[in-house]
């Protein structure tokens, strides 16, 4: 187990560095100069030289790269860059050059807080339907929760996004289309601004995670183990709940973890629709207006979540299934 | 409780599965009784429906299944008439099952404390501490050790033996008076079926359980159970006391059974086994007249017109078929013919051996050598000994038998011999000329006169081509990769004609009609694929055919045809063969010379009849013991090895045998290594004991039997 982890572990420290390459390559394969990009071409001279000055792009690429990474290692005075190590993302293009990191703690926050509530709406929708098609298959019902979690799946978000707004918001009033939250906003009000974009994304891993726990529900029900169950006399529920399910939900445990990273980072759609200031709002921001900093900050963190989902992924199966934790 | 009682009685009982839309009736009209304190055998091959019949009797069914007709009495109520939450109540407490493969079923995800705990604490509401006493005390019953460690483990933490101990202590929890045995010992080794099998004997006298023993292996039927029920096709052929259904067998299907059996064909010393011919009838729908007419020597038009009655003929003896009377009159006159004939004498194969094919020299094989990421962890790796030192002769048209159990390294000496896995060192020379061991290197005509028949054809026949297309498709590439050696039919295979008139009369030749070229493997029963993979390792023309466990995945009956098979393919075809078994009574029958394996080394080897009679090596003559004479008036002499297979991985030193040995002299046995001693003309036994000493050893314990 100790071994297991240590290499996912490192696993997971290289891909994160690799990927750092790459983003930061990136910018540096642009074609033309990042300034003149930025600014634009009716910029003076006089400007670019400043701007360039400014963020240091004249540095050696190795130079700025080390410096983006663990910071000024000669300058540690005045106005330095301390690393993204040390959790110092620099300075963001647009006027006046604010910081990049207390946008993006902002953003952070925010898709936390969206990823949390689809969560909490999903898997036990999600489950719930995957556990009654898995026990009633080929039933009316089991047919109708296939119909139903795949239709939506196969629907762009945006068109659900879209239904969601015109029914829900505009119709019937009860949610706002604009998901905007402010400083002041009490508890109610940000559930009911999360409510409609959780319900989006929960849509999308609706298929999913219903399909892959009906999968696993019928799996375990043919398993020799849940007839011995049954004939040892335990009461329905028991062998429905601690026998079929333990292992019946393993993979969906497993799907369910890998999406943080997609919720994290890929909501990119919603989040524009309902104009929520998440991460993804945050990225195409950022990539429309050229805010090379901020987009490069935006990949590392939700590459982070995505990694770090992964692993979780892998922990909890080892940890819910014994074979893994005595075996590897 | 009353001898004679009976605890529970099925009349008449129907069962439907359905299938797609359809619904097939699997099981008709059976009716019998099982008598309290008494064991009751339920035997049947493959598809006979007697697991479906013996799970139905504690009215348990599979969701697409269901009981169309008759009752099931248990301590005087119909089990059909009860409410889902009544039969859980007797489920696990009056009325338990002992599965058939422990391992699969028992919860990988729960403790063994975990899952024998429940069952107490849901029949008699006790805490969770109390139910954990109860169970350290039930695997105590069941004779395991380290009970505290067990009931923390989980169960592929375990071996299969210790498993099956497990269940049997987890069906008798809640001291149930009925248990239903579904094949308990079949996925386990001889050795440890036969201490396993003593153990559920004396549990279930104690319990003064009665017990339902479903099970496919005649012999263990013939030491374990006072009744038998013979199944087939979904009915009942024939019900008798044990003792009288062995001697006098009254049914057809019952006869050719016993008769297929090797140890049968041994023990009459005859040359061929007999065999049922036909294929077992297909459930799809379910014939109106007798179901064994269709393969019953003795059939006449009424049996294939009408369904014989299940007549009850004194004597708690129940019989389906119309022609029992004049049938037992017939076997007695043959009989009386047969017995004045001479016995088939086996013939003397010469001594000393020449004509050798196949030698290999001190082979040898570990596997798990490298593994750079462990090693660079600081882990240490353990080789695990395969083969250790394996020396074997094949003399042209002999056939030399390896014998041993699972773990034995008898499969990997195969899998070595025709380079599916690397040797590390030794030599193989075939006909004089050393073999490589990759693959790679080894000449094309050697590949073609040595082949592999694999253990299961489900596995080895691609699903998704022809029997026809495989065969040619194997001469194909053989022609191809001889191109360049002369010694090979090379002109009359390039072509695609010749290679299908070759097809054909490969078929032929395993006993297949033509037609088969077209069908799909799905298409075939079990020993007809086998007669496929069979045809396969003879496309090629082989001096030498190596057969893994040929017959290991297949009834009986089935076996008896293809061990035939084989027997004629070797005068016809004139080739030698490798035999691997684990069945002692199957390489008694096919074997000229053999050879006994444990833990990847040969412990003893001989000639046939060298093998079979004193003195042997204490670990034969334990595998003979473990085998279930199918004789219940036949007693066997009764030495047990306790304990577990030591792992490859971690040897015993001196003997690898010595942990386990019945026989075990001293400290010898532990720090030296065993002298190879002759025991007779190329029979040589490695052992620290004097070979006259296991000899009166050995006829010691013989005679210790008799009355």
């Amino acid at each position: 187990m100790t071994y297991f982890l240590l290499r996912r572990l490192a696993l997971m420290i290289f891909t994160i560095f690799f990927t750092s390459l790459i983003v930061f390559g990136l910018t540096q394969l642009l074609p033309g100069d990042i300034a003149r990009l930025f600014l634009g071409r009716d910029a003076s001279d006089a400007a670019i030289a400043e701007f360039n000055q400014t963020f240091r792009l004249n540095d050696h690429p190795l130079q700025q790269y080390v410096r983006w990474i663990i910071g000024d290692v000669t300058q540690v005075e005045g106005d330095h860059s301390r690393g993204i190590l040390r959790g110092d993302w620099g300075r963001s293009f647009s006027a006046g050059y604010p910081r990049v990191q207390p946008l993006i703690s902002r953003a952070l926050q925010y898709s936390m807080m969206l990823t949390g509530f689809t969560l909490l709406i999903s898997i036990p929708i999600s489950i719930l339907l995957g556990v009654f098609a898995g026990i009633r298959a080929n039933s009316w019902l089991d047919n109708l929760i296939a119909i139903f979690s795949l239709s939506v799946v196969g629907l762009p978000e945006f068109v659900t996004a879209l239904v969601l707004i015109n029914t829900f918001a505009l119709r019937l009033g009860w949610f706002d289309a604009i998901s905007t939250p402010h400083a002041n906003d009490g508890w109610f009000t940000i559930i009911q601004k999360l409510t409609l974009p959780a319900l989006t994304a929960t849509f999308v891993l609706l298929g999913y995670v219903t399909r892959m726990t009906r999968a696993g529900v019928q799996e375990e029900l043919k398993k020799a183990y849940i007839r011995t169950a049954i004939l040892k006399g335990l009461p329905r529920r028991v062998v429905l709940f601690k026998h079929v399910l333990r292992n019946a939900l393993l993979p969906s445990v497993t799907v369910i973890a890998l999406s943080i990273g997609w919720l994290m980072g890929g909501l990119v759609v919603i989040e524009q629709v309902y104009n929520y200031p998440g991460l993804g709002k945050l990225m195409v921001d950022a990539v429309l207006s050229k805010n090379y900093p901020v987009l490069q900050a935006c990949v590392m963190i939700v590459i982070t979540f995505i990694v770090l989902s992964n692993f979780l992924a892998d922990l909890l199966y080892a940890l819910l299934n014994p074979k893994v934790r005595y075996q590897s | 409780m009353n001898e004679e009682a009976v605890v529970l009685s099925a009349r008449n009982v129907s069962i439907d599965y359905q299938i797609g839309k359809r619904w097939l009736n699997v099981i008709h009209d059976v009716s019998l009784d099982l008598h309290a304190n008494r064991t009751h055998g339920l035997v049947g091959e493959s598809a006979s429906g007697k697991s479906t019949l013996a799970l139905a009797l504690m009215c348990y069914l599979a969701e697409n299944g269901r009981i169309t007709a008759g009752t099931i009495h248990y301590e005087g109520r119909n089990l059909l008439e009860l409410a889902a939450n009544e039969l859980r109540q007797l489920w696990g407490s009056k009325m338990s099952l002992v599965p058939q493969n422990a391992l699969s079923a028992l919860n990988p995800s729960y403790t063994i404390g975990e899952q024998m705990g429940e069952v107490s604490r849901t029949h008699l509401g006790i805490s969770r501490r109390e139910s954990g006493l109860r169970a350290a005390e039930m695997l105590r019953s069941v004779r395991i050790a380290d009970v505290e460690n067990v009931l923390r483990s989980y169960p592929f933490q375990l071996s299969g033996g210790m498993l099956q101990r497990i269940s049997i202590g987890m069906a008798l929890s809640v001291a149930p008076s009925l248990l239903v045995l579904d094949e308990p010992t079949t996925a386990l080794d001889v050795t440890t079926q036969a201490v396993i099998l003593d153990l559920f004997r004396e549990l279930i006298d104690r319990h003064d359980a009665t017990a339902l023993y479903v099970s496919h292996d005649l012999g263990t039927v013939a030491q374990f159970c006072d009744a038998v029920t013979v199944l087939y096709g979904g009915e009942v052929m024939e019900s008798a006391p044990v003792k009288e259904l062995y001697a006098n067998p009254k049914h057809p299907y019952t006869q050719g059974l016993l008769a297929s059996l090797p140890a049968r064909a041994n023990a009459a010393q005859e040359q061929r086994i007999h065999t049922i011919e036909g294929v077992a009838p297909s459930l799809a729908h379910r014939s109106p007249a007798c179901v064994f007419a269709e393969r019953c020597k003795h059939a006449i038009d009424r049996c294939h017109a009408e369904k014989p009655p299940l007549e009850h003929i004194g004597g708690r003896q129940t019989i389906r078929c119309f022609r029992w009377q004049e049938i037992a009159q017939d076997e007695a006159t043959s009989a009386a013919n047969q017995a004045a004939a001479e016995p088939v004498v086996r013939p003397q194969i010469d001594l000393p051996r020449k004509n050798e094919l196949l030698t290999t020299h001190e082979l040898a094989k570990k596997f798990g050598k490298r593994n750079a990421l462990l090693r660079w962890l600081g882990k240490e790796v353990i080789p695990l000994h395969a083969l250790d030192r394996v020396s074997i002769t094949v003399n042209k048209g002999n056939t030399l038998g390896i014998v041993g159990e699972s773990g034995s390294g008898k499969s990997t000496l195969a899998r070595v011999l025709v380079a599916l896995e690397t040797a590390d060192s030794g030599s193989i020379e075939l006909l004089g000329e050393n073999l490589s061991y990759e693959l790679s290197q080894r000449e094309p005509s050697f590949m073609a006169s040595m082949r592999l028949i694999p253990q299961n054809p489900d596995a080895s026949l691609n699903p998704y081509i022809t029997v026809g297309s495989a065969l040619e498709r194997t001469l194909k590439v053989l022609a191809e990769r001889s191109k360049h050696s002369e010694n090979w039919q090379q002109a009359e295979l390039s072509s695609k004609h010749g290679r299908w008139k070759r097809v054909h009369q490969l078929l032929k030749a395993v006993g297949l009609e033509e037609s088969y070229r077209q069908r799909y493997p799905n298409q075939l029963s079990g020993g007809e694929k086998q007669r496929v993979a069979i045809a396969r390792a003879f496309a090629s023309d082989p001096a030498l055919i190596i057969a893994d466990e040929p017959t290991s995945s297949l009834d009986v009956s089935v076996q008896a045809v293809v061990l035939n098979l084989l027997k004629d393919l070797r005068e016809t075809q004139e080739v030698a063969y490798i035999f691997i078994s684990h069945d002692m009574d199957v390489i008694r029958y096919v074997a000229d010379w053999i050879c006994v394996m444990y833990l990847g080394q040969i412990v003893e080897e001989g000639s046939n009849e060298q093998l079979y009679a004193a003195p042997s090596h204490p670990y034969t003559e334990a595998l003979f013991s473990a085998i279930p004479e199918p004789n219940p008036l036949l007693q066997k002499k009764r030495i047990r090895l306790e304990g577990e297979l030591p792992s490859a991985r971690n040897l015993p030193g001196g003997c690898p045998f010595h942990t386990r040995c019945p026989r075990k002299i001293g400290e010898i046995c532990e720090t030296d290594i065993p002298p190879i001693r002759p025991a007779g003309v190329g029979h040589f036994i490695r052992c620290h004991i004097e070979v006259d000493e296991l000899s009166r050893l050995q006829s010691a314990t013989e005679e210790d039997l008799q009355p």
